[in-house]
């Protein structure tokens, strides 16, 4: 059950580009998400002003669709007049660090706790799924904005709290997929070869999971980018000036009802990443994930 | 069935007991309690005396279980920001989240479990289709950016409901569709699940043989088999909700727990919150334990593994 996601030879890294491409939905969540990590990783090069630039003689100018609208500003500016266009373009690193971070994070937890209860059972199976069980009964909101307001609110602090609670889901599925795994023929055939278990564990086990973890790991990711957005939403995710886009709908709230466009720019750009990575998901589930088993 | 009640009722008390411990130790790692409690422009020696009045010199075990007796007593402490006993604000508050938490569930079967039966009856059909567009929907669109275009358009635009506030009913009608909408699609799915089983069973087939109408069939004898595992499910999400209703009261300033948390956290009022987060773990840990219980009540294979 080595996929080729796995193992890319040329050949069947060829075969699995092709169902890559025949499957709607994942194309369409590869494009949306890769004009987004475009944004990101050139910002730098594409914003037309610093996205830090205040001009408080240019405060809340509207967007290009209006007739007042300043050809220097395409999408207008915000109340401290800084470019909303360059905002926006900058938002997209801190959806995609925070979505990034806390999926390795919440990953690296998940799939250690989930890969150990389902190897070894028995007490130690007993002792994780209490561990998950509890976890599952803290209300994740609570903690995060207890954490942020009670230590500091930085995006390392949010990437920390996030990482350290979301990996609950992960472990479930670590923990049922290498269970499976752990009955099959091969992890019997290298426990009779003398392997040590981290060795097993590692080399046997971890690869034959991976496409599930991949799965899971990408639902996760957009679930932490739409909890910081509400966090910091909240006033107690990333600080100001950064321009993480649930802080600018909490900034430009206040002046919703007559410059509605301040809020549904990044609200939307918001619903866009996380559509474009669950589809994404959706997509690798049905092209790597065996049947029954996600 | 009653060793495996046993054994649930074990394991959620041990969760509650675990929940107490981290929520303990984690508010009082996260900064000094006796700072806090001496209040802004509090001189070393005023902390000093807090920290020893108060106990809080003591190691944190001891504190723990301090804490712990008198939690069972049902003395929580009082509120640094509210200055009142803590049981006090909870009682005050926790009615309105009762209700909107209600009203939520009820919006989400409402809409649930007809499109759920729909979308099944009509497989691919055009309201199959929409529901899966509103659990899509559901997925990607930022639970608080949602409540603010409602706002806009049936608060501000429309002036159907208030804005914001708790006084009157008017006041829970749009907090109670975005915490709803979010838990629809599992009770679409889980319903669209049940009805496309159980139109394939013998007794469904026998009874549309027998000559039975389509619409007869389908609402009493496929959807009365569709609807069993509905209840467990209730259960669970009421015990979702609960942890997203902080984002959503805060955001229509609704009295409830929510929004206490909300402001016991950003006023450090540190008794406030730890209380809150342990009332919401127990309640979430009753509310799927009430679930599995059900489960297993139905479908006996459950309490035998």
């Amino acid at each position: 059950m080595t996929s080729a996601f796995l193992s890319p030879s040329a050949s069947s890294a060829g075969a699995f580009i092709n169902k890559v491409l025949s499957h709607r939905g994942l194309t369409l969540g590869l494009i949306l998400l890769g004009i987004i990590v475009f944004m990101a990783v050139f910002a730098p090069l594409l914003v037309p002003h610093d996205p830090y630039d205040q001009d408080l003689a240019r405060r809340m100018l509207p967007p290009f669709w209006n007739p007042r609208a300043n050809p220097a500003h395409l999408l207008g500016t915000d109340n401290l007049g800084r470019d909303y266009l360059s905002r926006m373009i900058y938002g997209a690193r801190i959806s995609l660090l925070i979505g990034f971070s806390v999926m390795v994070i919440s990953g690296l937890v998940g799939t250690g706790l989930g890969l150990l209860a389902g190897y070894f059972g028995g007490r130690v199976d007993l002792f994780i799924t209490f561990i998950v069980t509890t976890r599952l009964a803290i209300p994740v909101v609570l903690v995060a904005l207890a954490v942020v307001a009670f230590i500091g609110n930085s995006l390392l602090i949010v990437i920390l709290v996030l990482g350290l609670l979301k990996w609950d889901r992960i472990a479930v599925v670590m923990r049922a997929a290498t269970q499976q795994v752990r009955s099959l023929d091969y992890v019997a055939a290298a426990e009779a070869a003398g392997a040590s278990v981290p060795r097993i564990i590692l080399r046997e086990v971890l690869p034959n999971v991976f496409p599930q973890l991949v799965v899971v790991a990408t639902v996760e990711a957009a679930s932490a980018i739409l909890l910081e957005a509400a966090l910091s939403f909240l006033g107690l995710g990333v600080q100001p000036p950064l321009p993480s886009w649930g802080l600018m709908i909490s900034e430009a709230k206040t002046m919703m009802f007559f410059a509605f466009w301040t809020i549904a720019l990044p609200g939307s750009m918001l619903a866009l990443l996380v559509f474009a990575i669950n589809l994404v998901g959706d997509g690798l589930r049905d092209l790597i994930v065996p049947k029954g088993r996600g | 069935m009653l060793h495996y009640c046993l054994k649930r009722l074990a394991t959620a008390f041990l969760v509650a007991l675990f929940v107490s411990i981290l929520s303990f130790f984690l508010i009082r790692m996260s900064g000094d309690v006796a700072i806090a409690l001496a209040g802004e422009g509090a001189r070393l020696e005023d902390i000093e005396a807090v920290r020893t009045s108060h106990g809080l010199d003591r190691p944190l075990i001891v504190q723990y279980l301090d804490w712990l007796g008198r939690a069972a007593t049902g003395d929580f402490g009082n509120s640094l920001y509210f200055k009142s006993p803590v049981m006090e604000l909870i009682a005050d508050k926790i009615g309105n989240t009762v209700i909107l938490s209600l009203a939520a569930l009820l919006f989400a079967l409402a809409l649930g479990i007809p499109l759920g039966v729909l979308s099944a009856v009509y497989q691919g059909g055009l309201i199959d289709r929409l529901a899966l567009g509103i659990a899509v929907v559901g997925q990607a669109l930022p639970n608080f950016f949602f409540a603010l275009i409602l706002v806009m358009f049936f608060a501000v635009s429309l002036r159907w409901v208030p804005v914001s506030g708790s006084e009157t009913w008017l006041h829970f009608v749009l907090p109670s569709i975005v915490l709803g909408y979010y838990i629809t699609p599992p009770f679409m799915r889980i319903v669209r699940a049940g009805m496309v089983d159980a139109l394939e069973m013998d007794f469904v087939r026998t009874a549309r043989a027998k000559g039975l109408s389509k619409a007869k069939v389908v609402l009493k004898h496929a959807l009365a088999n569709a609807l069993v595992p509905v209840v467990a499910l209730s259960g669970v999400q009421l015990g979702h909700l609960l942890g997203g209703s902080i984002v959503i009261e805060t955001i229509f300033a609704l009295d409830g727990l929510g929004y206490l948390a909300y402001q016991s956290i950003t006023h450090k009022d540190f008794p406030v919150t730890q209380v809150i987060l342990l009332l919401l773990a127990i309640t979430y840990v009753l509310l799927t334990l009430i679930a599995d219980l059900i489960n297993a009540w139905i479908d006996p294979r459950i309490r035998v593994s």
